[in-house]
Parts: structure tokens; sequence; C-alpha cells
């Protein structure tokens, strides 16, 4: 078997969850060779050649995939990828976006956001946000993979000294342009790859009150959700949901403040490692998951965890 | 210009997810079927397309058994004008309804196809970038803003850590995110009107399209599910086990 490992990378860095989706291709088995497209990505392409487990570096170096545009990739992965028996990517908004065209070019299923392998052809899947667990196998010839990077431990990032090849093959479908990008600037990680998220609910109040949680959240480097009572309430935007409808979330530490723990809450957190609820209900059923339980007025406990991270972090 | 929409059918987002005993599926008998929200988004989006003179005839077309003419007829009353429904009572995977919203495509010749992201019962966010790919239309994935303009349209796309704004030659392909509209609720004068407005039907078979898996499931269960833990007595507390019991902080 030999498979190929999309690089997930940002131009200069390698981001880690590449190195989550090589675990995933070393469950599988086999030579596992890491492609990396984008446009002056040779940095990148020298830290996954270190990378721990990868026998051969790939690397597609043009204007056409400088901003990851789907259609230009999806062309190149299809014709890099036919000769594997595997193709793996991280499922973030990348990989999700050129992914499925790659699979529908090669004329095979794709197997979506695995978390586990459980042989070559068959892979576990979360479905109905993760309200239950599927075990899928591929009939197909080329298995076409997407991987949930918090499912897979990262493999070493350093050690390895796999060659590096370049590719002259220029894939621009034509179809479509980049405009135009605008990242947050916010020194907080991003909520779905964030290894701590603080959330909060309708028991908030208000938009201003999430400046405790953004405060707590900066102390510990964690990023800041909200349930999706807080969001339909106004008091953040949407982009801040955790929850079936909003951004599925595993961090090693999910701290739930104000949120009585709704199911659809529930579906986009329960995977975490650690979860902290902070509630003065004390029926809320957020505290059925949560390993973790303060019964207590949020605005009281908030600013009294500020401190006591203070004194330990 | 004519705007096609595709919808689902699927449980209801506020039901409860519960497994079959014998572990082969999600039970779905006597529970509460609705549009998918992301597909409820995207036919908003069509609506407000006519709405600016920008589209002048929407499509609705849905996949699935008789009753998906429910969700048809829920997107006629919020503002589309016609329906296809492509009957089946097969599963139909997401290659296999890329193939057939694909020779919808064909006969009606959309400029712009509309798609939720994902369904929330399969949640394989994979259908609206496979019938691009088969069509050779470009994508804007998790679109949060669409803009016509001539014959471009400008999609800013949700993504990790941001927003993208990308300009797609048409006709082309869009995926609805959480943010590109607030659906509406159909007033009763049109759930009324809805009923006459045409609905085709036609079976895959029709449209020449095989729609055989490619993938099976050997079995579908429970999440593990979490014990609740222990109540602490103040924050102090709190901390205290977070750095030296659970060592997370």
């Amino acid at each position: 078997m030999s498979i190929l490992v999309i690089a997930e990378h940002d131009n200069s860095s390698l981001k880690q969850a590449t190195l989550n989706v090589v675990a995933a291709a070393k469950a599988i088995g086999g030579d596992i060779d890491v492609l990396v497209a984008g446009e002056n990505c040779g940095a990148v392409a020298e830290a996954a050649a270190k990378a721990e487990g990868v026998n051969k570096v790939l690397v597609a170096d043009n204007a056409a995939y400088g901003h990851f545009l789907g259609e230009n990739l999806g062309e190149l992965v299809a014709e890099v990828g036919k000769g594997y028996s595997h193709i793996l990517a991280a499922a973030g908004t990348v990989g999700k976006d050129f992914m499925p065209r790659v699979a529908a070019l090669l004329d095979v299923a794709q197997v979506s956001d695995i978390m586990r392998v459980e042989s070559e052809d068959t892979f576990v899947r979360p479905i109905y946000a993760g309200n239950a667990i599927a075990t899928v196998k591929s009939s197909d010839s080329i298995k076409v993979v997407t991987v949930r990077p918090t499912a897979f431990d990262p493999v070493a990032g350093e050690g390895g000294s796999a060659a590096v090849e370049q590719l002259d093959v220029v894939k621009d479908a034509g179809l479509s342009q980049f405009v135009s990008e605008e990242l947050a600037k916010s020194d907080r990680p991003d909520l779905a790859s964030a290894g701590i998220v603080v959330s909060g609910g309708r028991g908030m109040q208000n938009g201003d009150n999430f400046k405790m949680l953004e405060q707590v959240a900066d102390l510990m480097g964690a990023a800041v959700g909200a349930s999706r009572a807080a969001v339909d309430a106004g008091f953040v935007p949407n982009d801040m949901q955790v929850g079936q409808t909003g951004k599925i979330v595993a961090p090693q530490l999910y701290i739930a403040v104000g949120i009585s723990g709704a199911i659809q809450h529930l579906a986009g957190m329960s995977d975490s490692k650690v979860i902290v609820a902070i509630n003065k209900d004390e029926e809320a059923p957020i505290f059925q998951v949560a390993d973790y339980g303060l019964v207590a007025d949020l605005f009281e406990a908030v600013p009294q965890l500020e401190e006591e991270l203070k004194k330990v972090l | 210009m004519k705007v096609l929409v595709a919808v689902k059918r699927v449980i209801d987002y506020n039901v409860k997810v519960r497994v079959k005993p014998d572990n082969t599926g999600v039970d779905l008998a006597n529970v509460k079927m609705a549009m998918n929200p992301f597909c409820e988004i995207a036919v908003e989006e069509a609506v407000r397309l006519k709405e600016k003179g920008v589209a002048s005839e929407i499509v609705v077309v849905s996949i699935g058994p008789k009753a998906s003419q429910e969700q048809i007829r829920t997107a006629l009353a919020l503002g589309a004008d016609r329906g296809i429904h492509v009957e089946t009572d097969e599963e139909v995977q997401s290659l296999e309804a890329a193939k057939l919203l694909k020779a919808v495509v064909e006969k009606e010749e959309p400029k712009l196809v509309i798609l939720g992201k994902q369904s929330i019962d399969s949640d394989n966010n994979q259908t609206g970038q496979m019938l691009a790919a088969l069509t050779g239309m470009g994508q804007g994935t998790f679109a949060s803003e669409v803009v016509v303009e001539g014959d471009k349209v400008n999609v800013t796309r949700e993504i990790d850590g941001g927003l993208m704004t990308v300009a797609l030659n048409l006709p082309a392909v869009v995926t609805t995110d959480l943010r590109l509209n607030e659906p509406r609720y159909a007033s009763l004068p049109n759930i009324m009107k809805a009923k006459k407005k045409p609905l085709d039907n036609m079976s895959p078979a029709d449209l020449g399209v095989d729609i055989a898996p490619r993938l099976s499931t050997l079995k579908v269960e429970a999440p593990a599910s979490r014990q609740a833990g222990v109540k602490v007595a103040d924050v102090a507390e709190l901390v205290d086990k977070l750095k030296n019991e659970a060592k997370v902080i």
C-alpha cells in the first residue's frame, strides 16, 4: 500500500494537523508520501521531510496553488494521487473543500472526518454530529479520506529525513480567482483546533460579559466559544457557536460557563477530554457530562477563576 | 438567471438521535423529519437573489423517498418556483447524489447551484464539491456572502481562522454556511399557494444514473457515554483538580 498525505500549511509553515494525518496514515500502514502544494512553500516541504515516518515529499510550487483553491488542488491531487491506494488530508476547511473534488474526478467515494482506522479499507467516523459512530468500509480501489486531526496523536515533527522531489504538474482550472482574505487578528487560537476552549451560554446575559471569558481564555491560551442560545440571543457572532449546527470541538479542556447543556450543544463538545461546567442551576444537564462541576453564580466564579489561574499559570 | 437549489430531508435537528439496538443504523421510525438546516439557508439565499432581481427562476430538487416532497413543498412555500423530485427508497451516497444532480443540471442549465455545505445526518460535506467537479464548475464552499456581478459570483467563504473571498465564473456551485442568512418562515397563504406549484417526479433510472453505494456501513454505535464527574466546592478546588488531577492546565 502507498499513501499520499496532502500537507496542510500556510506556505510558510507546516500545520500540526499534517502530523496528525500522517499518524492516521501510519495506522493504515504502507509507504507514506506527503504532497506539499502551494506557492513559495519550500520551508514547508523541508518541515514535512523531517516528520516521522515520511518516505518522500512531493512539492508542487506554483501560483495556481498559492491560495489553495479547491478547483486547482482537486485536479492536481487527482493526477498525483491516482497511483496511490489512499489519499488523506486533514478535515479542515481546505481539505473539506478540495478532497471531494478529488474523489469525484477519480470516481470514488470519500470517507469524511475519520476518527479511527480499523483496517486498510474500514474506518470509524462520527455521524449525526457525533451522536452516532459509524464503521464504514470502502469498496473503491483508491480510498479518499479526510481525517479529524484531534482524533490522532501527531507523529514527531523532527527526526525524519525524507527525500524532497519537485513536481512540475501545473493545474490551473481557470474557474476561480482569489480576491481577498481576512484572517482573524486575534491572538487566540482557532476554535476548532484549540487545546482549551472557554464557552459562554445564555447565562452570560449579554455580549459585554463575554469579556470576562476572554480574559480567562487569554490566561490559558484558549479559544472562546458560545452556545447556540448565546448566539441566538445576539450576545456574540455565529462563528463562535459550538454545537451540532456550529463548530464541533474536541479540546483537551472545555469550560462551559452559564451553559445549560442542550442536546445540540453537547453534540458539538462532548468529545472533549476534560469538561468543566460552571452553572448556578445544579439540575442543568451539562453537569451530566462534566468531569468537574461547580454550582455557582458565574459572575462570582469567573473572576475568582481568573485570580486562581493567575496564581498557578 | 436560473438558480437550482438542492434540499435534503433529514431528522429534525431538535430530535434526540437514538442508535438502533441491533447497531444497523439510527432509529428513524416515527421521528420528526425536516429540511436540513443548511438547505434552508440555501433556499433562503436563492429567494433573496430573486427578490433582488438577480435570480429569475428558482428550481428546487430533492433526492429521496416519496416523503421528500414535503421538503420540496416547504421550499416552494418559501419562494421557489417549481420542484423536481428524484424519487428513490434506496440509500443515496454523496457521489451518487452528485451524479443525479449533474443530470438535473444538464437538463435545467442553471447559472447558479446552491446546496447546504453538509447534511446533519451523514455529515459528509461532499455533494456540492463533487457536483462542481463533475460538471466542471467552480465552487464557493461554506459561503457567508454571495454577490453576483455580471458573469461572475463573488463568494466569501468561512475558512479556518477567518474569511476568504473568491470570484467564480458562472455557472458555479455555492454551498452554504450558517452565517449566510437567517431563513424566514413560510406564511400560511404561501404554504397554500405552494401546493399548486409544479413538481416533476423522476427516478434515478430516468436520469441514467447508477446509484449503487460504494461505502457499506458495517455498524452504527452510540458514542461512548460520558460519566458525570465530581462536583467541586469552589474555584480554588477546581483549579487544583485541573492542574494536579486532570493535568490539563
